[in-house]
C-alpha cells in the first residue's frame, strides 16, 4: 500500500536535462522508480539514461501513461511547469524548486481547486515509499520499509529523525514531505488522512517547524479523527521572532507561530512530542511494545 | 522585506492615497527647511523597523519649533530595540474624528489573501482581534480577479453609514490591493486610516515584500536600510547561505533549515547558547563550507563550532574540502566539532583524519561534545 506513490507510479521528470533534474533522474532510476518521461520544451525528440524527452508533459503523458511528475525547473518558469502538470490532468506533482514567489502560489492554489491534481510542494524534498518507489531527492540510505509514515515541512531534518525510525528496526510506509514555503500543495492534514487510511501505515510521525499554524490545526484534525499513535517533533524552539529561519514559511511573526504554540496544541490532542531526533526509536519501541 | 513607513508614504502617493504632508529628516539642521513647508501641529515619528516605536518614546506630538527641535534632538539620539535612530519623519498632524484599520495580508491558513477591516483603528491588528474581534472584517481576494468592488463596498458599508464615505473607502481598498498585488507584498497596511474632514487619510503606512518575490522587482533592492541588517547577514546572502546571528557562544554550520533549527535547539537542550542559524544550503561546494567558516568567525562570541551534516545532496567530502581550506587560510584558536553523515562520509573522515576536528558520529554526540568544549 503505502500513500501517494508506489511500483505502479510512472513518473514524468520536468527540466530533465537540467543540472538537479538529470542528476536526480539517475538517483530515482537507482531506485527502481518507474521514470517514464522527461520534459524539456525545445528537447522534445532526444533521450537521457535511456528516458524519452518530451517538449510537452501532454505529450509525454499520452505516449507512457504516466500518472505523475516531478519538477526540477529553475523557479522563474518552475510555476509554468506546475500550470502544465495540473492541465495535462496528472494525479500527483511534485514541486522540488525552491524559492517561487508566494504570489505566485497563491494563483496555483486557487487554480488547483477542482482540478484532479495533487500537488506536493514547492520547496519539497518529495516522497519516498521505501522499497517501493522515490519521487523526490531524499538519500535512500536514511530509510528502510516498514510501518511508520514520516510527513515534514523539512528536508535534512526528516533524513534524520527517519534514519531513527529505520535503525530501530521499523522503517517507514511513506515519507512526504511537504515543503517548507509559506503556501503550499499538501499540508499536514491531507498526509493525516492517507496515513489513517492506508493499511500498512501503523503509527504516523509529525516533523513541524515555526511559521504559520499548520501544525495547530493538524493537532485539532488528530484529536478528532486520528486514531493511529501520532509522534510530533517540532524544530525552532531557539528561534528569535520576524526572523526568517532559512524556509520562507518558517518565520514567527506577530507573536504567532513560535514552537511553543504547537507543542502545547500538539499535547492537547494527545500527540507525543519528542525533543531530540534519536529518541524517535526509543518512542516507538514503546508504542510497539 | 520591510520597508520604513516614509518609504510606504511613497508608494501610497504613487498610488493616490491620500496621505498627511511630510518631510523626512536625518539631523537637527533640516528642521528649519521642514518648517518652511509644514505647518503646526507636527508629529515626530522615528523610522526604525521595528514594532512598539510609540511605547518607546520615538513618536511625538510637537505645537511649536522650539518643541519640535527638542524632541527632534531626543529621537535622533535613541536607540529603539537595538536599531539606532537615524532618520524622522515629520508629519502635519491631522486632527481626525475616528480611526479605521485597513491591511492586506496572506492567510496561511485560507491559502488566499485577505483584505481585513475594522472600526477600531489605531492598536495593532493582533490587539483588535483579541480586543473586538467582533469588529474585524475578513474577506477573501481571488489573486486573479484582485479586489473587485462589490467586496470593497460590502466591507466598506460595515465601517460607515455614510454613502460618500463608503466610495472614498472603495477607491483606498482598490489602490492599496494594487500596491499588494504589483509588488507581491506580504503585507500592506494603513493603521490608522482616519476619518478627518470627511476625508480618508492613511496617517500611518506599512509594507512587507516577499523575499521570493524580490527578484521580480529590482528596483526595491534599492530600498533595503542596509544599518537595520546585520553585515555578516548581508554577506552570507551574498555568499547563498541562509544566516541568522544569534546572541550565544557555540557556532553552527548545518545544512538544511530544519536540520539548522533542530540543531539550534538542542545546543539550548544540552545548556549552551546557539550563536547563529546558518543553512549552507542543498548543493554542496568546498566554497560554501569555506564562506560559512568565515562568515561565523566574524562572530567574536563564538567559543566552538559545530558542523552537522546529513548528505543527500550535499557531499560530506566537499564539506570536509572547505574546512580543511578555511583551517589552512585562518588561524582557528576555538574548538571544532563535525558530524558528517551521508554521502561520501568515508572519504570525508579520510580527509580530516590529522585534522584537529574532533569528531562525532550521532547529532545528539556532536552537540554534547561542543557544548562540553565550549564551557567556560
Amino acid at each position: 500500500m503505502a500513500i501517494l506513490i508506489n511500483q505502479e507510479t510512472r513518473v514524468i521528470v520536468q527540466g530533465i536535462t537540467g543540472r538537479d533534474g538529470s542528476f536526480h533522474t539517475q538517483e530515482m532510476l537507482k531506485y527502481n522508480t518507474k521514470v517514464v518521461a522527461g520534459v524539456t520544451p525545445g528537447k522534445g525528440g532526444s533521450e537521457i539514461f535511456g528516458v524519452p524527452v518530451f517538449d510537452t508533459v501532454r505529450e509525454a503523458k499520452n505516449a507512457t501513461r504516466a500518472n505523475a511528475s516531478i519538477i526540477f525547473v529553475p523557479k522563474a518558469f518552475a510555476p509554468d511547469a506546475i500550470y502544465e502538470a495540473i492541465d495535462a490532468e496528472l494525479e500527483l506533482v511534485v514541486c522540488i524548486t525552491e524559492g517561487i514567489p508566494v504570489h505566485e502560489m497563491l494563483k496555483i492554489v486557487s487554480y488547483l481547486k477542482g482540478k484532479k491534481t495533487r500537488l506536493i510542494g514547492p520547496n519539497s524534498a518529495g516522497i519516498i515509499s521505501p522499497g517501493k518507489s522515490k519521487v523526490g531527492i531524499l538519500p535512500p540510505v536514511a530509510f528502510k520499509e516498514g510501518k511508520v509514515g514520516v510527513v515534514s515541512r523539512s528536508g535534512t531534518l526528516t533524513y534524520e529523525i527517519s534514519s531513527h525510525i529505520s535503525q530501530a528496526g521499523f522503517g517507514e510506509s511513506t515519507v512526504v514531505g511537504i515543503g517548507g514555503d509559506p503556501i503550499v500543495g499538501t499540508n499536514f492534514i491531507d498526509c493525516l488522512k492517507m496515513f489513517e487510511d492506508d493499511p500498512e501505515t501503523e503509527a504516523i510521525v509529525l516533523i513541524g517547524e515555526i511559521g504559520g499554524n499548520d501544525e495547530e490545526r493538524a493537532s485539532e484534525y488528530i484529536k478528532k479523527y486520528i486514531k493511529k499513535p501520532v509522534l510530533a517533533f517540532i524544530a525552532g524552539q531557539t528561534a528569535p521572532p520576524d526572523k526568517r529561519m532559512g524556509h520562507a514559511g518558517a518565520i514567527i511573526s506577530g507573536g504567532k507561530g513560535t514552537a511553543q504554540e504547537k507543542i502545547k496544541a500538539l499535547n492537547a490532542a494527545g500527540v507525543r512530542v519528542f525533543f531530540e531526533p534519536e529518541e524517535i526509536g526509543r518512542l516507538l519501541c514503546e508504542i510497539f511494545k | 522585506m520591510k520597508i520604513h513607513e516614509y518609504q510606504a508614504k511613497e508608494f501610497f502617493r504613487k498610488y493616490n492615497i491620500p496621505t498627511p504632508k511630510e518631510k523626512l529628516i536625518t539631523n537637527l539642521d533640516e528642521v528649519d527647511l521642514a518648517l518652511s513647508e509644514l505647518n503646526f501641529p507636527i508629529v515626530a515619528k522615528a523610522q526604525v523597523l521595528v514594532g512598539g516605536r510609540g511605547k518607546a518614546g520615538g513618536v511625538q506630538f510637537c505645537q511649536t519649533p522650539e518643541e519640535l527641535k527638542e524632541a527632534v534632538k531626543r529621537i535622533l539620539s535613541m536607540t529603539i530595540k537595538n536599531l539606532a535612530v537615524k532618520k524622522l519623519l515629520l508629519a502635519e498632524a491631522v486632527k481626525y474624528e475616528k480611526e479605521f484599520y485597513l491591511g492586506i495580508t496572506i492567510d496561511r491558513e485560507r491559502r488566499a489573501p485577505v483584505l481585513i477591516a475594522s472600526a477600531a483603528g489605531g492598536m495593532d491588528i493582533e490587539e483588535i482581534a483579541l480586543r473586538h474581534p467582533e469588529q474585524i472584517v475578513i474577506t477573501e481576494l481571488s489573486p486573479f480577479l484582485r479586489l473587485k468592488s462589490y467586496k470593497a463596498r460590502e466591507v466598506g458599508n460595515v465601517l460607515f453609514s455614510d454613502k460618500e464615505l463608503v466610495n472614498k473607502f472603495i477607491e483606498i481598498a482598490a489602490k492599496l490591493t494594487n500596491i499588494f498585488f504589483d509588488y507581491e507584498c506580504n503585507l500592506v497596511e494603513i493603521n490608522p486610516l482616519v476619518l478627518a474632514d470627511r476625508e480618508l487619510v492613511a496617517v500611518d503606512a506599512k509594507i512587507v515584500f516577499d523575499d521570493n518575490g524580490l527578484y521580480r522587482h529590482p528596483e526595491l533592492e534599492a530600498l533595503r536600510d542596509l544599518d537595520a541588517e546585520e553585515k555578516s547577514e548581508l554577506l552570507a546572502k551574498q555568499a547563498d547561505l541562509s544566516y541568522v546571528k544569534l546572541t550565544g557562544h557555540v557556532g553552527c554550520i548545518v545544512n538544511g533549515a530544519g536540520l539548522a533549527m533542530a540543531t539550534m535547539d538542542l545546543i539550548k537542550k544540552y545548556g549552551a547558547e546557539p550563536a547563529n542559524f546558518l543553512d549552507i544550503g542543498g548543493s554542496s561546494s568546498p566554497q560554501k563550507m569555506r564562506e560559512a567558516m568565515r562568515i561565523i568567525l566574524m562572530d567574536k562570541n563564538v567559543r566552538g563550532i559545530l558542523v552537522n551534516i546529513f548528505g543527500g545532496i550535499t557531499r560530506c567530502d566537499d564539506v570536509a574540502q572547505g574546512l580543511l581550506w578555511a583551517l589552512k587560510e585562518e588561524e582557528i584558536k576555538v574548538p571544532i566539532v563535525a558530524r558528517l553523515t551521508g554521502t561520501n562520509e568515508l572519504e570525508a573522515r579520510m580527509l580530516l583524519e590529522n585534522s584537529p576536528i574532533v569528531f562525532a558520529r550521532t547529532m545528539t554526540e556532536g552537540v554534547k561534545k561542543i557544548v562540553e568544549l565550549t564551557r567556560s
